[in-house]
């Protein structure tokens, strides 16, 4: 197919994204179309059931900023700038591919932002309940999942059963499962991998074309850390201080934050942000009658600040400090933030009130706060 | 055996030497300059000089620049160090610690004698002793005489800019509009004062137990205008200026 015309620039990339868009352009040369997502809340199961390759667009790097910057406020968050500047400046293979792209109205800067990337790329925006616990929140979710069904049929011309909606959640379960089993062996004592490689691991998951691939990706680590647990017998306790990292998303600022935690004497030993454990462990109901309000009753589980209210969080935690014995939480934040910067008062009341020392850290994606951070967070650290 | 603690600021560099009885023998600041490697051999080399030389004594590092000193046994962070430091200095177990440094203003809870809590500005140098700098430099004058002028102000003006580019072009204009030297002074000052009470919001203090340490601990000046706006006495001690290096040297006698 000779219309799958690659960017302008695209020689001016470096190596590994060029391979990043040959091999999607590949798969689409296969037939294969894309959506893009930006959030958990993405039922992805309607994507998986019509065959679609889902790929997560969030953006991770400050390189496309300043580009973003000339249609965005620079007070935003700066992973909604990146995320835009990757679309604008064509940077991003899996987003300049994207066939459609789904998005939610989550907060307020990103569903603004749908609204300007509209005019690059075909967007639909789902509209997310607010008060999960409201009993209408279920029921308009569910039906935000059919009208998402109607647009994915209408676009790409296919049908889209609930048999294989159900097909797709169970294999979604699995997946779930299987992450979830992962990352539990962070509980471990000493841990059998770094909290940043678990993050990188399950980063690179969103990039999978099936829900098969990321299936076999998560046994084959699984595989692979069982063996070295066993293979090696368990040593005392590492003496490594054992974080929680909670927050926004934290791809963006991976080094900056959990880089340090790890060469400052920490383990992270939980990640509660979005991409960890507290989206996998909403499993879809698969016996339910109507597997479309199953996943909407799964999804509305996602404990993420930009609900109202959002209780799912402040139960969670405490929990989870128990489940990996947690000795400090770390409270990330991206600059702008304001629903997970207000959050900060619950979480911080949280920790006090469970005995575990607690730090929140504002930062962006620019590296001018990286020795400042460092500082803190080696400060936390010593006085855990 | 001595040990040695070495707190390398972004302005000024510490250092205090202890004997075998935890006792001070040596003290000095110099000037950190951009080349933090070669402070850190001159540091050495004055050491020696005073009869303590590399093999004498074992060491810790700390401040932005703890990285950079090769022959430091650790590392540890100035919030540590400095809440150690002062622990000793202060000689009491439960007080707030204000440090006001060259690029970071730190706010450092005590309880029982270690650090319980603490509060870092972010990257900005907004409330910083660099801050001052860049200021006193606009209006012409150093950093005491600024903090001087400041105290006889008729007609106090504020600064109402946080941002140290943004305060300074504010400056820059009430300059030109010939307001008094000594009222800007005073505004700038009280920025200063009303950024650390902004920070004091984030850990919890007790206002009759509030205490300075870093480069400014002597200007009278801004103790006292820290002290009207955080409601209680800000008090300091002539050692206070070294809490950093003492608590670096303090952990060095520690290490095994
Ligand atoms: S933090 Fe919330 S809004 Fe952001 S991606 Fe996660 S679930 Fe979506
Ligand atoms: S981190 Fe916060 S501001 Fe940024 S997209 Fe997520 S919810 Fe929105």
């Amino acid at each position: 197919m000779s219309d799958l015309k690659l960017p302008e620039k695209f020689d001016e990339y470096a190596e590994g994204r060029k391979n990043g868009f040959l091999r999607v352009k590949a798969a689409k040369e296969a037939g294969k179309k894309v959506v893009g997502i930006f959030c958990t809340f993405t039922p992805v199961e309607v994507f998986d059931a019509a065959g679609l390759i889902s790929v997560g667009l969030c953006g991770m790097s400050d390189e496309t900023t300043a580009d973003a910057e000339r249609d965005l406020p620079k007070n935003l968050c700066p992973l909604i700038k990146a995320s835009y500047g990757f679309a604008l400046t064509e940077k991003c293979p899996y987003t300049y591919w994207s066939d459609l792209i789904v998005g939610e109205t989550t907060c307020d800067g990103k569903k603004k932002m749908y609204e300007l990337l509209g005019q690059l790329k075909d967007v639909y925006t789902m509209n997310l309940p607010q008060g999960p616990d409201r009993d209408y929140a279920k029921k308009m979710w569910a039906h935000e999942i059919r009208l998402l069904i109607d647009v994915v049929e209408k676009k790409f011309g296919i049908r889209v059963t609930d048999e294989q909606i159900r097909e797709a959640a169970i294999k979604r379960n699995e997946f779930r499962r299987l992450k979830v089993e992962l990352m539990e062996l962070l509980s471990m004592d000493p841990a059998p991998i770094s909290g940043y490689d678990m993050y990188k691991f399950l980063e690179s998951m969103g990039f999978q074309f099936t829900v098969d691939d990321s299936i076999a990706a998560v046994k084959k680590l699984l595989g692979e850390l069982k063996e070295q647990i066993t293979s090696q017998p368990a040593a005392a306790g590492t003496g490594r201080k054992r974080i929680l990292v909670t927050g926004c998303p934290i791809g963006g600022v991976l080094d900056k934050v959990v880089g340090s935690i790890e060469a400052n004497g920490g383990q992270v030993v939980c990640y509660e942000n979005c991409g960890g454990i507290k989206a996998a462990r909403c499993f879809v109901d698969t016996d339910a009658e109507d597997i479309v309000e199953a996943i909407a009753d799964a999804y509305l589980q996602i404990g993420c600040a930009v609900m109202d209210p959002n209780n799912r969080r402040k139960e969670n935690i405490p929990e989870l400090i128990k489940e990996f014995r947690v000795e400090g939480v770390v409270d990330a934040t991206l600059q702008a933030c304001h629903t997970y910067m207000i959050e900060t008062y619950w979480i911080r009341k949280i920790c006090e009130e469970a005995g575990v020392p607690y730090m929140s850290l504002e930062t962006d994606y620019s590296q001018s706060d990286k020795g400042q951070i460092d500082t803190r967070i080696a400060a936390f650290i010593e006085t855990i | 055996m001595n040990f040695v603690g070495i707190d390398m600021g972004s302005t000024c560099s510490k250092l205090v030497a202890l004997n075998e009885a935890k006792e001070i023998v040596y003290k000095e600041v110099v000037p950190t300059g951009w080349n933090c490697v070669e402070t850190a051999e001159t540091l050495l080399s004055h050491l020696e000089a005073q009869g303590i030389p590399k093999d004498a004594f074992r060491s810790v590092a700390t401040g932005y620049g703890r990285v950079s000193i090769p022959f430091a046994d650790k590392c540890i962070t100035e919030i540590s160090c400095h809440g150690k430091g002062a622990v000793a200095i202060f000689d009491e177990p439960d007080f707030t610690l204000i440090d006001i440094g060259g690029q970071d203003t730190k706010v450092i809870e005590i309880k029982g004698g270690s650090v319980k809590n603490f509060y870092m500005n972010d990257k900005c140098s907004a409330g910083t002793g660099r801050f001052l700098e860049i200021m006193a430099g606009t209006l012409g004058v150093d950093l005491n005489k600024l903090c001087e002028l400041g105290r006889q102000s008729q007609n106090h003006v504020s600064i109402s800019s946080m941002c140290t580019v943004f305060a300074e072009s504010e400056v820059i204009s009430l300059i030109g509009r010939g307001t008094d030297k000594a009222d800007i002074a005073y505004g700038i000052v009280e920025s200063i004062a009303n950024k650390v009470k902004s920070q004091m919001g984030r850990v919890s203090s007790d206002p009759a137990h509030l205490r300075l340490s870093g480069g400014l601990c002597e200007v009278p000046f801004l103790l006292e205008l820290l002290s009207e706006k955080l409601g209680g006495e800000v008090k300091t001690d002539p050692l206070a200026r070294y809490a950093g290096a003492y608590g670096a040297a303090l952990f060095a006698s520690e290490l095994k």
